[in-house]
């Protein structure tokens, strides 16, 4: 099934998401669609698969224009959508998520479940998607929920496939399985449209790819010709660079000290298991693991989100282990949490409104009791134009920007204070190269000028480019611990760890 | 370079879990002195209970317990299952043992109220059920709402509305006649709140609230305006229990469940139907993904708002129903505010029963029970004043809702209006 976009345009009020964009998706073939945040990717596939209604423009299957008055009637034609963020029902079964919407049923209404089980197994069968059809999706791990997520858009027999950043949560093994899905749905005949931020990545699953820039097509490419560098030059306009630069590794006082750090999950298991870190002035300690290793809770722990059953915290000299978290934030400890949306901003709150959360008393904003609302809205205009967040004012609400912009809203608001620590918990996750590349610097910059950096992240690379030291993490257990300041570490050694096997004595 | 460190050490770690079972241990010790100190020590004579009448089918002997013997065996038993929740509690066990604590508790209780006295045990059994009706209805009604993500505080006033106009079109029509009408009229509050908090975005606390009040105004004034004048109004027929054959005759279930009137079976019924609606049928898995994730619901071509209208309308349907069960099913005449916050009740019953229809009808029997039991024991003059135990049924409200439910798990798009794109 060949679909044609023509003219694609869609305003949401004044700001203009999509402008008059052509795109060819065809069977048989993998094209990727790549663009900054906020260029409009995610509004476009939404458009395709019926749940917005574009402004102007045609959709075109196989020759002949089609409207869609809602997902009902895309899924009906043969498109299919997983979302940048899950749509699964987390108390349901895998089946029961699958067939949602398009139930088997017997008699009275009743649901066939059986039949849906057989589903579901069939085209695990078939498409090497095996998952078990009874376990509760929030029991599963991201990787398995993805697989829930294509397996929902396959048993509604669907040509097209849209993947919506797909891979951000998943770890590289968890890749690498998902590439092979890819490529037998490919062979299978399937057209498929993925969606990633990762360019590696891009240049080894597609067969053509798409640019898009603030709402336009900027550019089409080969994989087979494109270089990394070219591509993120045609995404975000300018050169970009990769590599991240560091003034020597030059570690002062000793600021933050972990001692034996014990933290619960909300069922009792043990998240973090006695950890004992530090983290010095002028470095950057970078927690490596795979997701649901502790480390979040470890985090949490530290910046006063989550009480610790056990164990000391000792930040600048002072015990904070039962401190509150304003007075952590008022010692100079900022946080960049790990969910942007739960922790990070109020989505129906201004973008101004955001910036001032975590100082709101303070003498920039406001005066006696009262907020100076004037000042807090000068301000956030010059975080906004600093951190480059794109948004149409300070005054849109946080929750319609892009992903990547509600991120760097948060960092913004982070750094820009006057801080000693700063702990970041996946701090680029979802963003384009050149926010990356942006946030790196500021992270980088923080270091340079004598700030204590924690940074956790599901990213190898990530911490491999920032890191002086890389602790790995391992169910709750620090595992092992590299010193990257003097010569670079060895990825694979750090990749072991994560994934458990006991590091060897000497490498 | 590779460092190996934090070798795993064993501490005792104080969970919640820990510091729950200990609250717990600490309850039913309580318990037991309070037990053993007030309602065993000063007791004389044995407690009577009788289970069948002496008409009946199959005659059951009565139940004789020697008081004081009996409440210290409870003492007992609840001083150990609290030592047992210090020496290892935790788990299922804690709810489990609190909640067999509280039971032996009120047998104590009642064993000491009825000393050296007959009680009817399987009349207030029946009493019971009876009094569970509109609780089951109503957190029947509450929860096919909340399944769908709207939460429903207007079950009162639905309630109010049922018994006011199966009252006042019962008087007229006669009981069939009212009976629908009070379903309609439910119905109708049903479809004004799914338009107040879908299509208006209405807070949903609100709307309710105001459903309420606006529910409770009209039907006290036209009651005391209008029916103080026109008394032919407000007299309607009762619907009179009818013995299920067989089944009917069972000693103490058997009057208990297959000795009622429609309100009852009806209940029972819908208590049945809403388990297979809500966990065995297309539609009910739709409206509970309704209500967990709309946007995901959405997504896969399922009307949000279609959904929820249905299904809040139809629930208030169910609280109508409920509603005229005070009228049509017990005494034929409508009073001013004559719910009593059963309705509020109802959505305890709801949680307590973890949104499960038979959940909700088990909690509507302990607060049924709860309910009969003030009623009865007025008339064996225990030294409590009558007022204390009209309290009973708001005591157990509190002691289960903050006591022994726990956290319950209320689906997670409750209280959130659903906006498109
Ligand atoms: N519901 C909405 N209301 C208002 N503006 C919106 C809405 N959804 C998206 N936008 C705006 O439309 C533009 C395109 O957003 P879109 O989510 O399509 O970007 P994207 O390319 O998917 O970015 P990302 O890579 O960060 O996911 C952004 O400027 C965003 O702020
Ligand atoms: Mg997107």
């Amino acid at each position: 099934m060949d679909v044609e976009l023509r003219g694609i345009t869609k305003r949401f009020g004044p700001i203009v998401a999509n402008a008059e964009i052509d795109l060819d998706i065809r069977a048989g073939e993998v094209l990727g669609l790549l663009g900054e945040n906020g260029a409009g990717k995610s509004t476009l596939m939404n458009v395709l698969c019926g749940l917005y209604t574009p402004d102007e423009g045609n959709i075109i299957i196989d020759g002949k224009p089609v409207t869609f008055d809602g997902p009902g009637a895309a899924i009906a034609a043969g498109i299919g959508m997983v979302h940048q963020h899950f749509m699964l029902v987390p108390v349901f079964t895998v089946a029961e998520n699958a067939i949602l919407g398009i139930e088997p049923t017997k008699q009275v209404d009743y649901l066939d479940l059986a039949a849906a089980r057989q589903q579901v197994n069939e085209i695990g069968d078939r498409y090497g998607l095996q998952v078990d059809p009874d376990a509760r999706i929030e029991d599963l791990p991201v990787g398995t929920q993805q697989r829930v997520e294509i397996i929902k858009v396959l048993v509604r027999s669907a040509d097209v496939l849209i993947l919506d950043e797909p891979t951000a949560v998943l770890t590289p093994q968890e890749v690498e399985e998902f590439f092979g899905i890819v490529r037998s749905l490919r062979d299978a005949g399937k057209a498929i449209v993925f969606i990633t931020h990762k360019l590696d990545e891009i240049l080894e699953i597609s067969d053509r790819i798409t640019v898009l820039r603030g709402g336009r097509v900027t550019g089409y490419g080969d994989p087979k010709t494109l270089t990394e560098q070219r591509l993120a030059e045609m995404m975000v306009g300018r050169p970009v660079r990769f590599d991240v630069d560091k003034a020597p590794y030059n570690p002062g006082d000793l600021l933050l000290e972990v001692r034996d750090l014990t933290v619960l999950r909300a069922n009792d298991e043990i998240a973090a298991d006695h950890v004992s870190l530090e983290v010095r002035s002028g470095e950057i300690v970078g927690i490596a693991g795979v997701q649901g290793n502790g480390q979040s809770a470890l985090i949490e722990a530290i910046t006063g989100l989550h009480r610790p059953v056990d164990g000391t915290i000792i930040f600048d000299g002072q015990d904070i282990t039962n401190v509150s978290v304003r007075a952590r934030h008022a010692m100079g400890m900022a946080h960049i949490p790990e969910d942007r949306q739960r922790t990070g901003i109020i989505g129906d709150f201004t973008v101004a409104e955001n910036m001032a959360l975590n100082s709101y008393y303070d003498e920039r904003y406001a005066k006696g009791m009262s907020i100076v609302w004037p000042a807090v809205a000068t301000h956030a205009a010059d975080y906004v134009a600093d951190f480059d967040v794109r948004t149409p004012s300070v005054h849109a609400k946080a929750s319609q920007l892009s992903g990547g912009n509600q991120q760097k809203l948060v960092v913004a608001r982070e750094l820009s204070r006057d801080t000693k620590l700063l702990i970041a918990a996946q701090p680029t996750r979802g963003l384009d190269v050149g926010s990356v590349e942006y946030i790196h610097g500021r992270v980088v910059a923080a270091r340079d000028e004598g700030d204590g950096v924690l940074i956790m992240s599901s990213e190898l690379d990530e911490i491999l480019a920032l890191s002086d030291r890389i602790l790995v993490m391992f169910k709750g257990r620090i595992v092992a611990e590299f010193d990257a300041s003097k010569q670079p570490v060895d990825r694979n050694a750090v990749g072991l760890a994560m994934a458990g096997s006991a590091p060897r004595a000497a490498a | 370079m590779v460092a190996v460190q934090n070798i795993s050490r064993q501490t005792k770690i104080g969970t919640p879990a820990d510091r729950r079972a200990r609250i717990a241990g600490i309850v039913l010790i309580g318990l037991a002195l309070f037990v053993a100190g007030v309602f065993s020590a000063a007791v004389t004579g044995d407690a009577t209970f009788r289970l069948s009448r002496p008409t009946d089918v199959w005659a059951v002997p009565n139940l004789v317990i020697p008081a004081a013997p009996f409440n210290y065996i409870v003492a007992a038993i609840l001083a150990f299952l609290g030592a047992r929740q210090f020496l290892r509690g935790g788990g299922k066990w804690t709810t489990l043992s609190l909640g067999i604590g509280l039971a032996l508790a009120v047998c104590a209780f009642l064993v000491w109220a009825t000393a050296g006295k007959a009680f009817s045990l399987s009349g207030m059994l029946q009493a019971t059920m009876v009094r569970a009706v509109p609780l089951v209805l109503g957190a029947i009604t509450g929860m096919m709402c909340e399944r769908v993500g709207v939460v429903n505080i207007a079950i009162e006033g639905m309630l109010l509305a049922g018994a006011f106009t199966g009252a006042l079109i019962g008087s007229v029509l006669g009981g069939v006649g009212g009976l629908i009408a009070a379903i309609g009229i439910g119905g109708l509050f049903g479809l004004i709140l799914a338009a107040l908090v879908v299509t208006y975005r209405m807070d949903q606390i609100i709307a309710g609230v105001v459903i309420n009040l606006f529910v409770l105004g009209l039907t006290s004034y036209v009651s005391s305006q209008v029916f103080a004048e026109h008394r032919f109004l407000n007299n309607a027929p009762v619907f009179r229990a009818f013995k299920i054959p067989v089944l009917g005759d069972i000693p103490v279930i058997g009057p208990m469940f297959f000795n009622q009137n429609i309100f009852v079976y009806g209940s029972l019924v819908m208590v049945v139907v809403a388990t297979y609606y809500l966990f065995y049928t297309r539609m009910g898995l739709r409206a509970r993904s309704v209500g967990e994730h709309p946007r995901a619901a959405d997504t896969l071509g399922i009307n949000v708002y279609r959904t929820r209208y249905i299904n809040v309308t139809a629930a208030g349907m169910i609280a109508g129903f409920g509603g005229a069960w005070f009228t049509l099913g017990s005494v034929g005449r409508f009073d001013e505010n004559m719910t009593g916050g059963r309705g509020f009740i109802a959505l305890a019953a709801m949680l307590f029963g973890r949104y499960h229809p038979v959940g909700a009808l088990m909690a509507a029997l302990v607060f049924g029970f709860a309910d009969s039991m003030q009623q009865k024991l007025a008339l064996l003059r225990t030294p409590i004043p009558s007022e204390f135990l009209a309290m009973a049924p708001y005591i157990a409200t509190i002691i289960v809702v903050a006591g022994v439910v726990g956290r319950t798990r209320t689906p997670a798009a409750g209280g959130k209006a659903y906006i498109k794109e």
